[in-house]
């Protein structure tokens, strides 16, 4: 039994495992040449191109970062000068609209005080004239009443027109004279 | 570095070809299969082995340009890489998509933290699809050790680390010579500060740290970690495995822990991925910008 195991071991340890076998060193060659030309006209070009990309995407985006500041800010500038703008209009609109108003108010107080004075006017030469019209209506009338009174007292006719009016004048004369010293003295006309 | 403890058997199997007794190789196997300590009794235990690194044929038997599973498993972390990378990047929006960030997240990862941060924005661009190349190659390609199905990292196997190793190693030379050939030697070979009768021993220590041991390095540190990292996985799951199911009684528990320390550096093994890888990419640029540099 032990010559059988030495006899298999002989056999089978054969190999020495440092001496290389020309398939060995062929197939090796094989592999690595394909390996290598894969890495090396295949895979990092591809990463040596994204490498690139990406540097060259980081720095656009920087550069686009700053163009967009740039913009914000000139935006910023334009804005508050707008709004400096539209506040110093709307400041001048409201003191245009005060100085406006002031106008306008004097003027229609102006128009007002006018129009009072001239209706008073008016309103007091109608009341002139209607007072002149009441006299001379009031003079005739009475005259004529006064006459036909007095026709009928002294049963004369004093329709002598001459003579009935040169009467009515001295009596009206007489209490015009009366009625001058006291001006309102109503009641003396009243007497009469 | 973090394996050296489990790593010696790998190298003992290594040299033990080179002297070849078929009897010591055989012991050694069994050296291997005994790292587990409750596989003695029964046979039935299959510790892992140096091996599963050299799965059966599938395509092109006997030609140059035979394909195992392994070689598929890597074809598939191609396929995936670059899915993942030409969906991420297919629709570049400066906004990034969530599928689109997390491709970006990855591609300035290798970009800011390891070109531009050794070798400044102009170099940095230069050297950039050589970094990212590296960077995912080993990335992907080690994840797949702790891929359900898969089980096992692309970089195992010699091939590619000693591939990336070398083209690391040409690479700064290139730079170097390109902008400088003759100062590049001279800080490479005889680093100033040192006083000149020194340079018998520094010159020699210097080629042999500049040029010998850094692709080597490289190299080995990569393909260590993953194949340590593998063996380690399938150990704890295939003790667990024999404990669940073949041992008897008490030796079950065992099986519990031996599951949980698997799944821990299952969780390990991710860590070791993403490190991996950024270590490699990091030593290119370091390698380069040290060839670029004025003075040391």
């Amino acid at each position: 039994m032990l010559h059988a195991v030495i006899a298999a071991a002989t056999e089978e340890a054969t190999k020495n495992p440092l001496i290389p076998e020309v398939y060995d060193i062929i197939w090796s060659a094989v592999c690595f040449v394909v390996i290598l030309f894969f890495f090396w006209k295949l895979v990092l070009p591809r990463m040596q191109k994204l490498l690139d990309d990406r540097a060259e995407a980081i720095e656009g985006n920087i550069a686009k970062a700053d163009e967009a500041q740039r913009k914000a800010e000139a935006a910023l500038v334009q804005y508050t000068a707008q709004l400096a703008d539209a506040r110093a209009e709307a400041g001048q609109i409201r003191d245009q609209a005060r100085t406006d108003g002031q106008r306008i108010v004097a003027e229609h107080k102006e128009q007002a005080a006018a129009e009072a004075g001239r209706i008073a006017a008016s309103a007091k030469t109608q009341i002139e004239a209607e007072r002149q019209a009441a006299v001379v209506s009031l003079r005739s009338e009475v005259g004529a009443l006064a006459i036909d009174l007095a026709s009928g007292v002294i049963g004369e006719s004093l329709s002598d027109d001459a003579k009935a009016s040169a009467i009515v004048d001295r009596f009206l004369a007489e209490l015009e004279a009366s009625e001058v010293p006291s001006h309102a003295a109503a009641p003396s006309a009243g007497k009469i | 570095m973090l394996y050296s403890v489990v790593n010696p058997p790998i190298f003992v199997v290594a040299r033990a070809e080179l002297t070849a007794p078929k009897q010591e190789k055989a012991l050694l196997e069994i050296a291997v299969n005994l790292m587990v300590p409750s596989a003695t009794g029964d046979g039935e235990f299959n510790g892992p082995s140096i091996n599963e690194f050299f799965p059966d044929v599938i395509f092109f038997e006997g030609t140059n340009f035979e394909i195992n599973r392994i070689i598929l498993i890597r074809f598939l972390a191609v396929a995936v890489l670059m899915l993942v990378f030409w969906l991420g990047t297919r629709r570049m929006k400066i906004i990034p998509t969530r599928g689109q960030s997390l491709a970006e997240m990855g591609l300035d990862f290798v970009r800011v933290n390891i070109a531009e941060d050794l070798l400044g924005k102009k170099d940095g661009r230069r050297f950039l699809p050589l970094l990212t190349t590296i960077f995912f190659m080993v990335l992907f390609m080690n994840i797949t050790g702790i891929i359900p199905f898969l089980n096992i990292a692309g970089t195992s196997v010699i091939g590619v680390p000693l591939l990336l190793g070398v083209i690391s190693y040409g690479t700064f030379i290139y730079a170097g010579v390109k902008k400088s050939p003759v100062k590049f030697f001279r800080n490479s070979l005889f680093p100033p500060g040192v006083p000149p009768f020194l340079y018998i021993i520094v010159t020699p220590i210097e080629f042999i740290s500049t040029f010998l041991v850094r692709p080597v390095t490289l190299t080995l540190r990569l393909m260590m970690n993953m194949i340590v990292g593998h063996l380690l996985l399938v150990l704890f799951f295939s003790a667990t495995q024999f404990f669940f199911f073949t041992a008897d009684g008490g030796f079950k528990l065992f099986g519990a822990g031996t599951l949980v320390f698997g799944f821990a550096f299952t969780l390990f093994e991710v860590l070791i991925a993403v490190l991996q890888a950024y270590i490699f990419a990091l030593l290119t640029a370091v390698y380069i910008q040290l060839a670029l540099a004025e003075e040391h």
